[in-house]
Formats: C-alpha cells, sequence, structure tokens
C-alpha cells in the first residue's frame, strides 16, 4: 500500500533549481535507496518527503493526505510522531550524554523519564553501544556517534526513517556494520527506509533504486523502464 | 584463479581423496565456479607428474579411484612460493564490458553503446543486491562474507566504471552531433 507519495515536485533555491517535477509512490514497509550525483537533489526531495520543506510546487501525501499544505506546526508533530531522520554527521547534542540523546525525542513526544530512558538504553544495545549511555558525543568515534544517532532515530518506532547518506562519514566496515543492523531492525518492525547515498553498494541494502539526475527521476536509472533510446542521450 | 595451488593449499591440512578435495573447494570458495571431478583428477595427474603430490593410501574399494593424496616436499614448496608472490595489478584491460563498448561504438552507434552499458548496470545492481543480502542474512558464515565482499568490491568498481562511461558516452555524443 502507498504510504508516501510525491506529485511533480519542484523547489529551487533562489535561482538554483534543485527538483523539476518528481513523482514518486513509496509502499508502506519498503527500503527505497535514492542515489544519483551529488547536488542532484537527493537531500531537497528527502526534505519535501520528510515534510520539513514546503516545495515550490506539486504535492506530498502521507496516507492520501496531503501534507504539504499543512502548517508547519502539523508537520512538525507528524515528524515527531510518524518520522525518523538520520543525517551524515550524527548531530548529536553535545551537552547530553548517548542515553539523553536516545531518550530526547520520547522526552519530546511525552514519555516519562524512566521509561525513555530503558527505552534509549535497549536500543543502545540493539546497536552494540550500550556501554556508551553515559558518555558524552565529544568522547566517542565517529562510528560510535552514527550508531547512537541511529538508536535516536529509531526509538520512537517511527513509520518511515529518513536517512541521508547515514555511513558517508564511516569507513566501510563500520558503515555496513550501521546500514545491517538498521536494515535488519527496519524490517523486524515493517519501517519504511527513504535512503540517500552516492553509493551504488550502499543502495544495494535497498529493496529498490531510484536514481536522481539534474533535480528529475533518471528512468534510464533501475528498477524502472528504459527510456526509449533512439532520441539519443537527454 | 590457479586451481593446482588451491588444490595444494586443501591438502595442507592432510590427505584427501579427490572428492574430499572437490567438496572441500567448493565449501572453502562458496562463491567460486564449482570445481567438476574431471578438473579435479586432471589436476591431481598433472600435480603427481611433477612430484608435488604423492599417493598416500588406497580404500579397497569397488568403483570410482579412492587414492588419497599427500602434499609433498616439493609441492609444499611451490605452495609457499604461490603464497609469497604478489599478482601482477591488472596488466592488461580485457574485460569483455569494456571490450563490448568500443565494438557497440565501432560497429554500431553510441545508443547501442548506451543500451549495452544501461542492461549491463541494471544487472550488475541486481546482482550487487543479491549479494548483499546473501552476506547480511544471519546464516551467513565468515566464508560467504569474505567471498562476497570480494564480489561486491568488483562489481562496485565495475558500476563506477559504467556510470562513468555513461556519462562519457553521452558527452562525447553531445560534442559529435550539438
Ligand atoms: N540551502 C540551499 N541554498 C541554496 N542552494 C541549495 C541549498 N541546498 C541545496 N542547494 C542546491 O540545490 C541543488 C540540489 O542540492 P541537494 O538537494 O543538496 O543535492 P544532493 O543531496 O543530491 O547533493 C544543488 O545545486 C545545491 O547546490
Ligand atoms: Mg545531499
Amino acid at each position: 500500500m502507498t504510504q508516501l507519495q510525491a506529485r511533480g515536485l519542484v523547489k529551487s533555491y533562489g535561482p538554483t533549481p534543485a527538483l523539476r517535477g518528481v513523482t514518486l509512490d513509496v509502499a508502506e514497509g519498503e527500503i527505497v535507496a535514492v542515489t544519483g550525483p551529488s547536488g542532484c537533489g537527493k537531500s531537497t526531495l528527502l526534505h519535501c518527503l520528510a515534510g520539513i520543506l514546503r516545495p515550490d510546487a506539486g504535492e506530498v501525501s502521507w496516507h492520501g493526505h496531503r501534507i504539504d499544505t499543512w502548517s508547519e506546526a502539523a508537520r512538525s508533530r507528524l515528524r515527531r510522531t510518524e518520522f525518523g531522520v538520520l543525517f551524515q554527521f550524527g548531530q548529536l547534542v553535545a551537552e547530553l550524554t548517548a542515553a539523553e540523546n536516545v531518550a530526547l525525542p520520547l522526552l519530546l513526544a511525552g514519555t516519562g523519564r524512566r521509561a525513555a530512558r530503558t527505552a534509549a538504553l535497549t536500543w543502545l544495545d540493539r546497536f552494540g553501544v550500550a556501554q556508551l549511555a553515559d558518555v558524552r558525543p565529544g568522547e566517542m568515534s565517529g562510528g560510535q556517534q552514527q550508531r547512537c544517532a541511529t538508536a535516536r532515530a529509531l526509538v520512537t518506532e517511527p513509520r518511515v526513517l529518513f536517512a541521508d547518506e547515514p555511513t558517508g562519514a564511516l569507513d566501510t566496515l563500520t558503515g555496513e556494520q550501521v546500514l545491517t543492523q538498521l536494515v535488519r531492525l527496519a524490517r523486524e518492525q515493517r519501517t519504511t527506509v527513504v535512503l540517500i547515498t552516492h553509493e551504488p553498494r550502499i543502495a544495494a541494502y535497498a529493496d529498490r533504486e531510484i536514481v536522481l539526475r539534474d533535480g528529475v527521476i533518471d528512468h534510464t536509472g533501475l528498477g524502472l523502464d528504459a527510456a526509449p533510446l533512439a532520441g539519443g542521450p537527454r | 584463479m590457479s586451481t593446482p595451488h588451491v588444490l595444494l593449499g586443501l591438502l595442507a591440512s592432510g590427505t584427501k581423496h579427490g572428492y574430499e578435495l572437490k567438496r572441500a573447494h567448493d565449501e572453502r570458495l562458496p562463491q567460486a565456479r564449482p570445481l567438476a571431478y574431471g578438473q579435479v583428477y586432471a589436476t591431481l595427474g598433472r600435480l603427481l607428474r611433477d612430484g608435488l603430490v604423492t599417493p598416500a593410501g588406497q580404500e579397497r574399494l569397488a568403483g570410482p579411484d579412492r587414492t588419497a593424496y599427500a602434499l609433498t616436499e616439493e609441492g609444499r614448496t611451490a605452495l609457499d612460493r604461490w603464497l609469497g608472490t604478489v599478482e601482477p595489478p591488472m596488466p592488461h584491460v580485457n574485460s569483455t564490458l569494456f571490450a563490448k563498448v568500443v565494438v557497440a561504438l565501432l560497429a554500431a552507434d553510441v545508443d547501442r553503446a548506451r543500451a549495452y552499458l544501461i542492461a549491463q548496470r541494471r544487472a550488475h545492481t541486481d546482482r550487487l543486491r543479491e549479494l548483499t543480502a546473501l552476506k547480511t542474512a544471519p546464516s551467513a558464515t565468515i566464508d560467504d562474507v569474505v567471498a562476497a565482499d570480494y564480489a561486491i568490491a568488483h562489481l562496485d568498481a565495475d558500476l563506477r566504471w559504467l556510470h562513468t562511461t555513461l556519462d562519457r558516452v553521452a558527452d562525447w555524443h553531445r560534442e559529435v552531433h550539438p
């Protein structure tokens, strides 16, 4: 069943076009990779789908309801309750410990302190960093920080996880461990994942791959029918 | 891959029959093309002739050859030498992928080359996904993972080349047919 839908998304930053008409359906529980060269609009697409940015034109729907027209407060509530977001550099709060960081989204959603801490410890453990519960990000390696950030993105058991180059700053093996665990847990919980990456080997963890190029979906890409070749390169 | 040396390596841990060698080979190199029995016996024949292995007892069984083989001193030296030799890093570019693009441009046109590149990219991507699923399965052994890693790294390199070549072919086409 279609969970998240984009229709003809257009978005520019001043004179710079970032998206030039992107249409995309994401099914519930699906893991979709969005790939393409740097600057092709991947992050902008993710921000529009997650309701962080409003497109200039086009529609974004969540279970059939348009959300791009919602107020910032309504979209923010949707993000807090249904979505998880993970960036390339974990973006943990420097002043908080790992457990406090992971508990934060739960506290914001109204969960009690004790329950939030228990859940945080469970999720840190799932990513193999339970021993870092009382450590602050400044004293962690990049890989450890990203494991904590991934735990934080999943702790609310979101319906959709938006991950923007989540392994971009990690070495191959660490990136692989984080991603393997992320994908395993997402599948267990039937969490939809929109995974942004420019690396084919990372995209290979997804069920399906969408290739963006200059702000539009490249239909010579994968999992989609190739555009007719007769016209030569577009 | 050098099958004779792989067989010598499998014999290093103790004597084995031809049948056991085939099994050990397919088990330890799970993603390699499985060895045919004919190939095992032919290779053993050559190793025997060169004095690198020696018969080490025969089971008194009717039917197929049940000779066990052992590594000789010379065999161990040959194995050591092989393990100590660095492989030449791609002395020739003789990939069929590369040849097909060149021939497509030569014998047909840029559309033909693009069609091939796109189809190959899709096939590579599918295989990459298959291997990724294989190695991340909870049941994967270290041999599975190491074999999949090797294939994934090479497919990944091919894919980078396929992407770049698609872009290059398009650029080149635009220059020739503005
Ligand atoms: N905040 C911004 N201000 C101005 N231009 C931006 C901004 N964010 C992105 N862009 C531009 O929009 C285009 C798409 O960017 P982005 O969505 O970040 O691509 P990607 O994530 O694929 O690298 C690029 O040309 C980029 O320079
Ligand atoms: Mg980006």
